[in-house]
């Protein structure tokens, strides 16, 4: 099997092919394709009820295709998923939740360490650095419930680094956080992409950051080029309706006839390779 | 009243009966925490109602009651999991149903069988002062049990009960671990039965974590706290009813839930002067 062959560099992470998937005979996901190689740092942006969550779920394992093959490092699903590091979108969780920031991470080592098995110091050793990477370390001993969005966002981030991924998988990375704190996750995830893939999926166009090298519009189906730029034809495709591309606030760095302004000089976004 | 108190302790009973207190509030404290969490309190109203099917049969077959309980409550812990696991149907009303279900069936095999049933209100209202000695054992080899799981599935549990999603992507057995910790309450609910009876167990399932939960914010802390708290509430909850001359089970509940009032208050009371200062 595939499983045994070792790793090239040059395959696909992830390798989609001709996958529909859905709900009770009604598809949600028609006929998606999509390949994300080594390093990649692919967005995919569509409106609600476009599918995103959908992706997400036969990503993780958690919903079976109706069709198509999916393949994580060249293995199925169930076993490729371990090489995801998911980071799920920030909602409101129960305040009260006896738990720590660095219990959180820790759950990051679950699927190395099995049943019956203690985590180790080794496994604290990767929890530190993983929480060190995002700035959360001296926060460990916090209450999950006191940080604010953005921290949590930084946890959940730091237990998906726990797992020692491959790939990173955000859901809405953006989507409860203020503008300001938008960019230094951005930021982050720029420098993190330097050793993993990020796969990133949202309904905001604004979240869509320079830092993002490759952008596809997903609505059931998905709009992808491999291109590092949006085009208005591949949102009016993937919304139905031609949308505003200045979102709230936050400057969009997508259109192709936008000046850049970033101030990061490690910028490898989409106007830093035009 | 010292030696009303010596003379209290001279009884079997009352030995006992504070003894029985101690041992379920363990295992109360540590499966009532996770019950909290969780927020599968209504699950566990199920579980326990329906194990008074299991003491129906256990009257009509002239088995131990106790056994019975203990049959049906696993046996309703494992369905309500498989159905709001497996199934697309409204959880909570499948688990309503089968709760009711549960007590009916015991109401009706307790109408066909013949003879004396006194006792029975007992498991209705629970009978702490009526707890014989080998209960006792019973309920200490069931704390062993669960602080035993609890410490080998320690990480797991919290992690479904934290984030059962990503504890799926980690490969954790998610049905099998929630189906332990099910089974889990499922075996507390017929300890408490003895103590507080199927109609309280609720109470001293949530009322001890619950109170706990806002004064530490770590789980084991969590759950060592809430046992105490629920050895304080059976104890005064005893003593009262033995001067006052009140039902036992019903004293330890209210005990609890003005406790429980009292937390809420100083809480409500506490966040108004900080939301003050800062202003």
């Amino acid at each position: 099997m595939i499983q045994t062959k070792t790793l090239q560099q040059t395959d696909p992470v992830i390798s989609i092919r001709n996958l529909w998937a859905g709900y009770d005979n009604e598809s949600v996901l028609e006929d998606i394709n999509l390949t994300v190689n080594r390093l990649d740092f692919v967005g995919l942006i569509g409106p609600n009820g476009g599918g995103k969550t959908t992706l997400i779920k036969v990503l993780l394992g958690l919903l079976a295709p109706a069709r198509g093959e999916v393949r994580i490092l060249g293995k199925r699903v169930e076993e490729g998923r371990r090489h995801i590091g998911y980071v799920p979108q920030v909602v409101e969780l129960d305040r009260d939740f006896p738990i720590s920031v660095c219990e959180v991470a820790r759950m990051g080592r679950l699927g190395t360490r099995g049943l019956l098995r203690r985590y180790t110091a080794e496994d604290n050793e990767i929890v530190a650095e993983a929480l060190r990477k995002v700035d959360m370390l001296d926060l460990r001993g916090r209450p999950i419930g006191e940080l604010s969005g953005g921290q949590r966002q930084r946890v959940y981030i730091a237990r998906a680094l726990a797992a020692e991924p491959e790939i990173l998988l955000l859901d809405e990375p953006t989507a409860s956080v203020d503008p300001q704190m938008s960019t230094s996750i951005y930021e982050l995830l720029g420098r993190l992409n330097d050793h993993v893939t990020i796969l990133l999926i949202s309904h905001d166009v604004g979240a869509i950051s320079s830092y993002i090298k490759t952008i596809g519009c997903l609505n059931r189906r998905l709009f992808y080029h491999h291109g590092k730029q949006i085009t208005p034809d591949m949102l009016q495709a993937a919304y139905q309706c031609p949308i505003d591309l200045i979102a709230h606030g936050v400057p969009h760095r997508v259109l192709p006839d936008h000046t850049m302004q970033t101030n990061d000089t490690e910028s490898v976004g989409l106007e830093g390779q035009r | 009243m010292i030696e009303t108190v010596t003379q209290a302790l001279s009884f079997t009973f009352m030995r006992n009966a504070l003894l029985a207190g101690v041992l379920v509030s363990i295992a109360c404290g540590i499966i009532g925490a996770f019950v909290v969490i969780k927020r599968i309190v209504f699950i566990s109203g199920g579980i326990a109602h329906a194990a008074y099917g299991g003491i129906g049969i256990g009257y009509f077959f002239k088995f131990s009651p106790v056994l019975g309980a203990i049959a049906f409550s696993l046996a309703s812990a494992l369905g309500m999991g498989m159905v709001q696991r497996k199934t697309r149907e409204r959880a909570d009303t499948v688990i309503g149903v089968m709760w009711a279900i549960g007590m009916a069936i015991g109401i009706i095999f307790i109408d066909r069988t013949a003879g004396y049933k006194a006792d029975l209100m007992s498991y209705l209202f629970g009978s702490i002062l009526a707890v014989p000695q080998g209960d006792l054992l019973i309920m200490l080899v069931m704390d062993i049990v669960i602080i035993g799981l609890v410490a080998l599935f320690y990480k797991e549990f919290l992690a479904i009960a934290f984030d059962e999603t990503f504890a799926t992507v980690e490969n954790v057995p998610v049905d099998l671990v929630y189906m332990l910790l099910l089974g889990m309450i499922g075996f507390t609910v017929v300890m408490l039965m003895r103590v507080v009876g199927l109609i309280m167990v609720i109470a001293m399932l949530t009322i001890p974590a619950a109170i706990s939960g806002q004064l530490v914010k770590d789980m084991k802390r969590m759950m060592i706290l809430s046992s105490i708290l629920g050895m304080l509430f059976t104890t005064i909850g005893l003593w009262l009813s033995y001067f006052l001359n009140l039902t036992s089970g019903a004293t330890i509940i209210l005990v609890s839930g003005v406790a429980y009032l009292l937390s809420m208050g100083i809480k409500a009371v506490l966040r108004r002067s900080a939301d003050e200062r800062r202003r």
